[in-house]
């Protein structure tokens, strides 16, 4: 008989798996997995210390970094917490912009979750339409704020600027053919809105694409159904949120249970799982992005109609308009205040949460009067779901271990901070 | 939500002796150090309140703080409920008495989540947490020293990282930049802005 012995096995941070940049210590009896102990930090850049050391206006760009696949949910939670701390009110139709972008942000997470998952377990295809789709999304945050991940778009008090009215178009190079390039521009003929609305139109049909090669797979359901199963006390207990949480069965959604911006005014449902495993949470993210696509439409369909400031008018906070700066001296003061000094938050702290596509993205503001933060905590959702990587691995195979960091949907940006 | 002024004055009945706040709209409690998992405990079990998710933990560091808050201390870890039940939050701020060598008691026998967010404020902040079962360097590097997000560590920090093509291997030296702060941190008189 054959002496048998566990050993460890180091798995990452260089592994195509391994999501960026995990590092995991396997202790291993054969294939089984007996404990896995994730090494983190590697994209550690300390943003909450450097956050201390900035303007309130400087840390924005620090948020887009952290989730770099879901840059305007991040930003959003810090301009909340910060427009909580000033009372400051945001205009409707910012209102409106913010939760379009959210769910067009959402649209980006779940696409590039559902590709690199599927890739992992050993589907490319999926990988590659979903790559297709985030190119659309891309344009719309480029033509909104200029950048095609790190927006900075969301300012306290609004956003940065009006949806614009014309969508950039592509040009002829030599390089390229004049019909193919007339093809690309077909759907940007009009406004934003009408690509968005297009995109929106479209979109259905691919999610449809991505379910018949996936939903129904038999490899698929393999290697998803009954894997990483957590039960609804346990998710609670883990400090699970968002769709780790939902695909428990736990009915929780911020969007709906504690309404921030507009989306007490919007209809859409909260999709929830019954089992728990990988196989459940897939659905609950492709039920997600459904929902998401109904809430563009509701947002779209309302700003076409609704004109209006998009950010507040208190120059205190937020900069004067460019005109007003050429001829008014008061905003010319209040724009060299802004960016050079930047606004004081009273003292005190909040805390302010968005339902961000992983789960509950949240910031805790402490300040001391002055003009920076004087700490900046970020929770961040994926820091909980990978701290319960070895409760969910414990007894499945290494295989396993890839699906469910898939399904936990890691990011290290986050997780790291 | 469940009614703010109701919870907080809720809070107040159970947990006599101990401070409770209602700011932007959110309740903190402020309790010492020692009777942090006594007071966790009770938030979690008690079906009045039934704090079942630990959301966040957070360590803050006091010590460049203006105004003298709750005895001087230094540390405070803020614990950050939420009540899926309720559908209500609260802030639990717990203050560690000794500045020098900061101990506060392991909630991870209450929230088993509080695990990794224990491990990272040990790391970033050195406050240690009794009983904790595995409490190890979580974010910064591998034989890393001191405690980046303390108040007194350097933003630049106190050693650097660079391959050294001489002997060909990477190295490790004290930091070679300056400190550069572009805006100065300012804090207002009271009053202000009222001229």
């Amino acid at each position: 008989m054959a002496e048998i012995k566990n050993y460890t096995m180091n798995f990452g941070p260089q592994h195509p798996a391994a999501h960026g940049v995990l590092r995991l210590i396997l202790e291993l009896d054969g294939e089984v997995i007996q404990r896995a102990d994730p090494h983190i930090g590697l994209l550690h850049r300390a943003t909450e210390k450097l956050a201390e050391n900035r303007t309130y206006i400087q840390s924005v760009p620090y948020m887009d970094r952290l989730d770099y696949v879901s840059m305007m949910m991040n930003e959003h939670a810090y301009v909340m917490a910060i427009e909580k701390m000033l009372n400051l009110q945001v205009p409707i139709r910012a209102q409106y912009i913010r939760v379009l972008f959210d769910e067009i942000t959402r649209l980006l997470n779940h696409l590039l979750w559902l590709g690199c998952h599927a890739l992992d377990v050993g589907a490319m295809t999926v990988f590659l339409y979903a790559f297709r789709e985030r190119e659309d999304l891309f344009d719309c945050y480029e033509a909104v704020s200029g950048a095609r991940m790190h927006a900075a778009y969301y300012r306290p008090g609004g956003v940065y600027r009006d949806l614009p009215d014309h969508m950039p178009q592509y040009q002829n190079t030599r390089f390229s053919r004049p019909n193919v390039t007339h093809k690309l521009n077909e759907n940007r003929q009009g406004s934003l809105l009408d690509f968005i609305d297009d995109f929106a139109n479209r979109f259905p049909r691919y999610i449809d694409e991505y379910e018949t090669l996936l939903t129904d797979n038999r490899i698929w359901k393999q290697r998803t159904v009954g894997i990483g199963v957590v039960s609804p006390e346990r998710a609670l207990e883990l400090g699970f949120t968002g769709p780790m949480l939902r695909g428990s069965g736990i009915e929780w959604d911020l969007r709906k249970k504690q309404p921030y911006e507009v989306y007490d005014k919007l209809d859409f449902d909260i999709p929830v799982g019954v089992e728990g495993d990988c196989y459940d949470r897939y659905l609950v993210r492709i039920e997600e992005m459904r929902q998401s696509v109904n809430l563009i439409q509701q947002c779209s369909k309302w700003l076409r109609v609704n004109p209006g400031p998009v950010i507040s008018d208190n120059q205190k906070y937020a900069p004067p308009k460019r005109q007003d700066m050429k001829e008014d001296m008061e905003s010319m003061i209040h724009h060299f205040k802004l960016f050079t000094e930047g606004f004081h938050l009273p003292k005190g702290e909040a805390y302010a949460a968005v339902e961000h596509p992983k789960g509950e993205f949240g910031i805790y503001l402490v300040s001391d009067g002055a003009n920076k933060p004087y700490r900046l905590k970020i929770r961040a959702p994926g820091f909980a779901h990978l701290a319960s990587l070895d409760e969910m691995t414990k007894g499945h195979m290494i295989s396993d271990l890839v699906a469910i960091i898939g399904t936990q949907d890691i990011v290290f940006g986050e997780i790291d901070r | 939500m469940t009614d703010l002024k109701k919870l907080s004055s809720n809070i107040k009945k159970i947990f006599p002796g101990y401070q409770v706040n209602l700011q932007f709209d959110e309740i903190t409690l402020s309790v010492p150090a020692q009777d942090v998992s006594k007071v966790l405990k009770k938030l979690k079990t008690m079906s009045q309140l039934k704090f079942e998710q630990m959301i966040d933990l957070a360590a803050v560091d006091f010590s460049e703080f203006p105004q003298k808050n709750y005895e001087n201390c230094r540390y405070a870890v803020v614990y950050h409920l939420l009540s899926l039940k309720h559908n209500s939050r609260i802030r639990v701020k717990a203050f560690i008495k000794d500045n020098s060598f900061p101990v506060i008691e392991t909630i991870t026998s209450t929230y088993a989540n509080a695990d990794w967010y224990e491990r990272e404020a040990f790391d970033l902040f050195g406050i240690m947490f009794l009983n904790h079962p595995d409490l190890r360097r979580i974010l910064t590097d591998y034989g890393f020293i001191g405690h980046p997000f303390r108040k007194d560590f350097p933003m630049i920090g106190n050693i650097e990282m660079r391959y050294d093509p001489s002997q060909k291997r990477v190295i490790y030296q004290p930091v070679t930049i300056d400190p550069r702060n572009n805006v100065p941190r300012v804090i207002h008189d009271e009053g202000f802005r009222n001229g």
